[in-house]
């Protein structure tokens, strides 16, 4: 893929993704999707798959384990809540720093191996965290009832002791709930998301699409693979664990099943679905799908009652019954025929859709100006 | 002088002896090519001394340089570049990005975390690879994917991407297999082009047309010894030679 780039346009391109992230609550609320809970996650996910992209778009390695480094930013930032307050900055940096150091360790052991290999090595350090905070890491974890912030918890910065309500992430006496907290996300994925659109075009960059394509050229070139390879592992290890510290940050709360295999395998999905290799596509990817989880999970027989009212009655009875199997506790039949149909059809995910539309767009008007002049050759 | 030196090397992949005792030197500025029927242990050789394969005993040393041992990216730095049989390329990038990564793998050595650098922001790299790209006669192509080149094009490539790191010696392994008249032609013409520069070249060939208008050095190779070296003249005459290589058939 070549596109030609430059610092103006890629400013160009950051403000214009800024301006609509920023703006969210005002054009999602017609789709029902304006709702803080909803835009924390958009945001949250987003800065989720961005990373994981790093790692599996640029260099063609498919992590099982990402969810891990999710699970390890959350119990790091409620730990710092416990013991340096609820300020959300230190949890997230200190998030940042422990996921990192834990992607090194397990980067380092599983990219000895590539392909199916790598994968499964991951997935296999996953569930071992999973399963490690569940028993043999209580202590840190707290188990099953998952780990929160105690009124009797030093808090050194915030001077400790009760405190009146209950115990929220808060910046500067702002708290991390509803609209704040989704600004607070909104303005970490922009960071990130700034960070990673300088990691694609930077030399770096370059080289990590490098190994994706051709491991063999590049050693005979010599560049060593591995250390690019772990260098992207850690970074998009750090990214998880920044997402995972914010959604301690929106509701301060850790527990382990933020670790298990479903998590990883959706932050591949959402990579997938949005279009792996593409600044945007995963933040698309990740959107639609706590859209879908979100919006189609909460309809019900009644509101497709509703829906299908202006039916006759013979017919609205089986529609709702077949829809009904999509919707609710269903919406993962909606995902995975989603998935299926643009696996098949759109290998490239969302962004290859959009490019496609773009191009028939612009053949179109092409046409159009043509039209007018009576030589226009045939293409 | 001599650029290369390999001196007893022995290779057996299990009872099978690939490399027996194998003694063979490259001089400065040679274009010295490596013949020998099917099996001969021609690309085990070579891959004794780019570091793919260890050789079991014997040395190879570059200079002053054991080669032996060394992980083929530290090989790489010091001066020997490599072209495959089938041209490795990266095939998902553009032209002009595929000798990008040399050029960076030159200046910056094995690795190097620019990852906040622009990398359309650095013209010493763009300029170079520009140039590289202009003098093998791709640079109307720099955009296009490298994958989707004609076979003669990515051979074409790969060697502006070996030559793209000024290589003091490069290692050839059947520059031309399986291309058609013209194209072998075609990359004759630029290994003949970029012979002014006075890179060493080491060519293992099969096709005799691209030895004897290459080479100016030939050794062949039989059963995993060495059994004839010297001119192409003289190694087109020698009876050994016709003897392994053609079984009597005159050259």
């Amino acid at each position: 893929m070549f596109t030609k780039t430059s610092p103006a346009l890629d400013l160009v391109y950051f403000l214009v993704f800024a301006a609509a992230v920023l703006t969210m609550p005002i054009w999602l609320a017609p789709i029902g999707a304006g709702y803080p809970d909803l835009l924390q996650k958009f945001a949250i996910f987003g800065l989720f798959a961005t990373g994981f992209n790093i790692l599996f778009g640029l260099t063609g390695y498919l992590s099982f384990g990402h969810a891990a480094f999710l699970g390890v930013g959350s119990y790091t930032a409620v730990w710092s809540f416990k013991l340096l307050g609820m300020n959300p900055i230190p949890a997230a940096v200190l998030a940042v720093v422990a996921s990192g150091v834990f992607a090194l360790a397990i980067g380092y052991v599983s990219l000895r191996r590539s392909g199916i290999y790598f994968s499964i090595l991951t997935l296999a350090f996953a569930q071992m965290s999973y399963n490690l905070a569940y028993s043999v890491l209580t202590p840190i974890t707290n188990g099953e009832t998952g780990l929160r912030v105690l009124e009797s918890d030093p808090r050194i910065l915030d001077g400790g002791g009760a405190t009146d309500g209950p115990l929220i992430s808060n910046l500067f006496g702002i708290e991390m709930t509803g609209y704040a907290g989704f600004y607070f996300c909104a303005v970490v994925l922009l960071i990130g998301f700034f960070i990673a659109q300088r990691i694609f075009r930077s030399p770096f960059g370059i080289m990590l699409r490098a190994v994706k394509t051709n491991q063999n050229r590049m050693t005979y070139t010599g560049l060593n693979p591995r250390p690019y390879t772990l260098a992207a592992f850690v970074i998009s290890g750090m990214y998880a664990g920044l997402a995972g510290a914010l959604m301690c940050i929106t509701d301060p709360l850790a527990g382990a099943e933020r670790m298990q295999w479903t998590a990883s395998g959706e932050v591949v999905l959402m990579t997938i679905l949005g279009g792996a290799g593409t600044l945007l596509g995963p933040i698309f990817g990740a959107a639609l799908i706590k859209y879908f989880e979100n919006i189609f999970s909460a309809f019900n027989e009644q509101t497709l009652h509703e829906i299908f009212g202006f039916l006759p009655d013979f017919l609205e009875a089986p529609v709702v019954a077949v829809s009904g199997l999509f919707v609710g506790e269903g919406w993962h039949l909606t995902l995975g025929v989603l998935f299926m149909l643009i696996v098949i059809f759109l290998p490239g995910g969302l962004m290859e859709g959009f490019a496609r539309i773009g191009r028939v767009l612009k053949r179109s008007s092409n046409k159009s100006e043509k039209s007018g002049s009576a030589t226009a050759p045939a293409e | 002088m001599e650029i290369l030196r390999v001196e007893g090397v022995n290779k057996s992949f299990g009872g099978l002896r690939a490399l027996n005792n194998v003694n063979f030197s490259v001089e400065e500025g040679d274009v010295h090519a490596i013949i020998g029927p099917n099996g001969a242990g021609k690309s085990t050789f070579l891959n004794c001394m780019i570091g793919r394969l260890a050789p079991d005993t014997g040395s190879v040393m570059f200079g002053d340089i054991s080669l032996t041992g060394m992980k083929p990216y530290e090989i790489n730095q010091v001066g020997v570049s490599r072209v495959f049989q089938t041209p490795e390329i990266f095939t998902d990038l553009s032209l002009w990005e595929n000798i990008m990564i040399p050029t960076m793998a030159k200046r910056d050595g094995v690795f190097a975390l620019h990852a906040f650098k622009r990398l359309d922001q650095d013209k010493e790299i763009l300029d170079k690879s520009m140039h590289m790209l202009e003098e093998v006669g791709l640079a109307d192509k720099r955009t296009v994917i490298a994958g989707s080149l004609s076979r003669g094009d990515k051979r074409r490539l790969e060697l502006a991407m070996c030559l793209s790191q000024d290589p003091k010696l490069l290692l050839l392994d059947e520059p031309t297999a399986g291309m058609s008249r013209a194209d072998t032609n075609n990359t004759i013409d630029l290994l003949k082009r970029i012979g002014d520069r006075s890179i060493t070249k080491v060519v293992i060939e099969h096709d005799m047309h691209v030895v004897f208008s290459l080479a100016n050095k030939v050794t062949v190779l039989a059963q995993g010894a060495i059994i004839a070296e010297g001119k192409p003249e003289d190694i087109k005459g020698d009876p050994r030679v016709q003897e392994a290589y053609l079984g009597g058939a005159h050259l």
